[in-house]
C-alpha cells in the first residue's frame, strides 16, 4: 500500500534520514521505533508531503506522491497525526472535529457518520463536544487529535509518538483504541519510543538509528532481538 | 436575557445611533470626520481578514487603498464613467493586482512576508508618484465626481455620503461576520493557529491565503474608492507607508483578529487625535507610549481585553451557580433523611 525508495531528506547539509526503504501492506499496523532525532518524524513529514525528499520516492497504492502538496496526499487517504497533540486549542472540541473533516467539507452525510463513529471511539469527546480543546487534558487531547485525523477518513493513519507525556494507565487506553482502529480496517503506521507497548499490538517494525532503518522484522522477532531489547525495552 | 440577545441589543443600537447621528449633532465637520473614519474601518476590516485571522501582516495595504482611489479617479476623471460602474471597476482592479502581488508574496512567511509587502506597498506608492502622465504625479487628481444619482437619490450632500459609506461599512461588518463564522473562517483561523497542522488535515493553504489576501485587498480597494469620491482629490501621499501605520494602530488597539476591534480602534483613536488637535505633531507623543502600553498588556487590543473579561466572570458565574446547586441538593438530602426517621 505505502512504499518508500531510497528515501533521503536533508535540512541544510544536515540528512535527517538517509535512503530509508519502508512498506507497508494493506490492514498492518506498522510501528517505527527509535529513539529522539532518530528520523522517525522525519520519515512522517516525507509521507505527508511536508518535507519533500531530496532523493528516493514515494509511492501510494501504486502511485507517487513525492511531489504532491499536504492537502493532496490527505485526499488520497493518507493522514498524519503530529507529534505533541497539536490542536486549534481556541476552537472547541466540536470545531476541531469538524476541521479535521475539511477535505470532505461537502459530503455532510459523511462528516456526519466519521463524527459518530470517533465519538463511539471516543465517548468523552461528545460530552466536552462545547469545551476549548485548550481545556482538555493530555489524554484527551491525544484522543481529540487521533478523532480529528480520523474524520478525514483516511486509509492510512501515521501516528507520531501517541504515548508521550502521558500517565501509564492512558497510555494502555491509547494502545487499546490504536489497536482498535487498525482491527476496523485502517492501516496504522506509528512511530514509538515505548517499544515495548507498541510492538505488543503492532505487525511488524522497524528500528530507526541516526537516519537509517537499521533493524526490521516481524514484532515477535524484534521482541527477541538482543540489539532491540538491550536499546529500547530495558530488560 | 442571554448574552447573545444583549448583544444583539448592543448592536441594533449603535446601528440606530449612527443612522440617526446627524440629526443629533449637526455639525458638518463631525460628519466629515465620522465619514472618514467609517472609511478607515472598512480598510481596517480587509487587513483584520488577513493579519488577524490569517496570520499574514501586510504592510502593502495603503497601496492597495490607493490603487482603489486612482482607479476610481481616473476611471470617472478621464476615461468618463458612470460613478457606480467605477466603483466596482476599482474593486475589481484592485483585487486583480492583489491576486498577482499575493501569488509572489504569500510565498514567504511572518517578518519576510511583512518586509516584502512593506517594499510591494512602497513600489506602488512610487508608481503612483512618478508616473506623471497617468496619474498627475505630486499634483495628484483633482475634480473626482461625487457619486452619481439612483433614481431620486442624489450624494452630493456630505449628510447623503455618510449615509452611502455607513451603509457600505455595515455590509462589510455583514459580509466579515459571516467570513470567520463560517468553515472557511475556521480554516483562516487553522493557518494562523499553525500552517504545517492545516496542511497535514489537508487544507489547501496556498489557495485559502490566496483567497483572504484577495478579500482583504477587495476591501482595502472599496475603501480607497469611497474616500476618492468623498474627498474628491486624491494626491500619492495616501499610498504612503505612513497610512499603513495609522491603519495598523487602529487595528492593534482596537483588537486584532476580532470583529469589532477595527470599529472600536478607530473610532477611539480618530477622535482622540481630533480633541488633541492643538499639539499637532506632538500627539505622537502621546499616542507612542499608549500604543506601547496596550500592546504589552492587551495584546488583542480593547476588544480582547473586555472579551477576555467577560469569559472570565461567565465562568466563575457558572462555578458559583454549581456550588450552590452541590449545596442545595445535599439539603434536600439532609430534608430526605429527616422525613424518613420521621416515617
Amino acid at each position: 500500500m505505502l512504499k518508500l525508495e531510497g528515501v533521503s531528506v536533508k535540512y541544510g547539509s544536515f540528512s535527517a534520514i538517509n535512503s530509508v526503504d519502508i512498506e507497508v501492506e494493506e490492514g498492518e499496523l506498522v510501528v517505527l521505533l527509535g529513539s529522539n532525532g532518530a528520523g522517525k518524524s522525519t520519515t512522517f513529514k516525507a509521507i505527508s508531503g511536508l518535507e519533500k525528499p531530496g532523493e528516493g520516492d514515494i509511492l501510494f497504492q501504486g502511485d507517487s506522491i513525492r511531489k504532491k502538496s499536504p492537502d493532496r496526499i490527505v485526499k488520497a487517504g493518507i493522514v498524519q497525526c503530529a507529534e505533541g497533540r497539536e490542536l486549534f486549542s481556541r476552537m472547541t472540541v466540536f470545531e476541531n472535529l469538524i476541521m479535521g473533516a475539511y477535505v470532505h467539507r461537502k459530503k455532510k452525510a459523511l462528516v456526519k457518520k466519521s463524527l459518530r463513529n470517533v465519538y463511539e471511539l471516543f465517548p468523552i469527546l461528545e460530552e466536552k463536544k462545547n469545551q476549548d480543546a485548550g481545556s482538555l487534558s493530555g489524554g484527551q487531547q491525544q484522543m481529540l487529535a487521533i478523532g480529528r485525523a480520523l474524520m478525514t477518513s483516511p486509509k492510512l493513519l501515521m501516528l507520531d509518538e501517541p504515548s508521550i507525556g502521558l500517565a501509564p494507565l492512558v497510555v494502555e487506553q491509547m494502545f487499546e483504541v490504536i489497536e482498535h482502529i487498525n482491527k476496523e480496517g485502517t492501516t496504522v503506521l506509528l512511530a514509538e519510543q515505548n517499544a515495548n507497548a507498541a510492538l505488543k499490538i503492532a505487525d511488524r517494525g522497524y528500528v530507526f538509528e541516526s537516519g537509517s532503518v537499521v533493524v526490521k522484522g516481524a514484532s515477535s522477532e524484534l521482541f527477541t532481538n538482543d540489539a532491540v531489547r538491550k536499546a529500547y525495552i530495558g530488560a | 436575557m442571554g448574552p447573545l440577545q444583549k448583544k444583539h441589543l448592543i448592536i441594533t443600537g449603535l446601528i440606530i445611533l449612527a443612522g440617526i447621528f446627524p440629526f443629533i449633532n449637526q455639525n458638518d465637520y463631525w460628519l466629515h470626520i465620522l465619514t472618514l473614519s467609517f472609511i478607515w474601518m472598512i480598510a481596517v476590516y480587509g487587513l483584520n481578514l488577513l493579519a488577524g485571522y490569517t496570520g499574514y501582516l501586510s504592510l502593502a495595504h495603503a497601496g492597495f487603498f490607493a490603487i482603489g482611489a486612482y482607479s476610481l479617479g481616473l476611471l470617472t476623471v478621464k476615461a468618463g464613467i458612470n460613478y457606480w460602474a467605477a466603483l466596482v471597476l476599482s474593486c475589481v482592479i484592485t483585487s486583480v493586482i492583489g491576486f498577482l502581488i499575493g501569488l509572489i508574496s504569500l510565498r514567504t512567511r511572518e517578518h519576510f512576508f511583512a518586509i516584502y509587502t512593506l517594499c510591494v506597498g512602497y513600489v506602488i506608492y512610487l508608481v503612483i508618484d512618478k508616473w506623471d502622465s497617468l496619474t498627475g504625479g505630486v499634483r495628484g487628481l483633482i475634480g473626482i465626481p461625487a457619486p452619481s444619482n439612483i433614481g431620486p437619490l442624489s450624494f452630493e450632500s456630505t449628510l447623503s455620503q455618510y449615509y452611502l459609506v455607513l451603509f457600505f461599512l455595515l455590509a462589510t461588518i455583514f459580509v466579515m461576520y459571516r467570513i470567520v463564522h463560517s468553515l472557511s473562517g475556521r480554516t483562516f483561523i487553522a493557518i494562523r493557529n499553525s500552517e504545517e497542522l492545516a496542511g497535514t488535515i489537508g487544507i489547501s493553504t496556498m489557495k485559502n491565503k490566496l483567497v483572504v489576501f484577495v478579500l482583504s485587498t477587495f476591501f482595502a480597494g472599496l475603501a480607497g474608492a469611497l474616500y476618492a469620491s468623498f474627498i474628491r482629490f486624491i494626491g500619492p501621499d495616501i499610498g504612503y507607508t505612513t497610512v499603513i501605520f495609522d491603519l495598523l494602530t487602529y487595528l492593534l488597539v482596537g483588537g486584532i483578529g476580532t470583529l469589532a476591534g477595527p470599529v472600536v480602534g478607530t473610532m477611539l483613536i480618530v477622535s482622540v487625535s481630533q480633541s488633541l488637535q492643538f499639539l499637532q505633531d506632538y500627539r505622537m507623543l502621546i499616542f507612542g507610549p499608549l500604543l506601547t502600553l496596550i500592546i504589552i498588556f492587551y495584546p488583542r487590543g480593547i476588544v480582547g481585553f473586555f472579551s477576555d473579561w467577560y469569559r472570565k466572570r461567565q465562568s466563575t458565574k457558572l462555578q458559583s451557580q454549581k456550588k450552590k446547586q452541590v449545596k442545595s441538593n445535599m439539603d434536600d438530602e439532609d430534608l430526605h433523611e429527616d422525613r424518613v426517621k420521621e416515617g
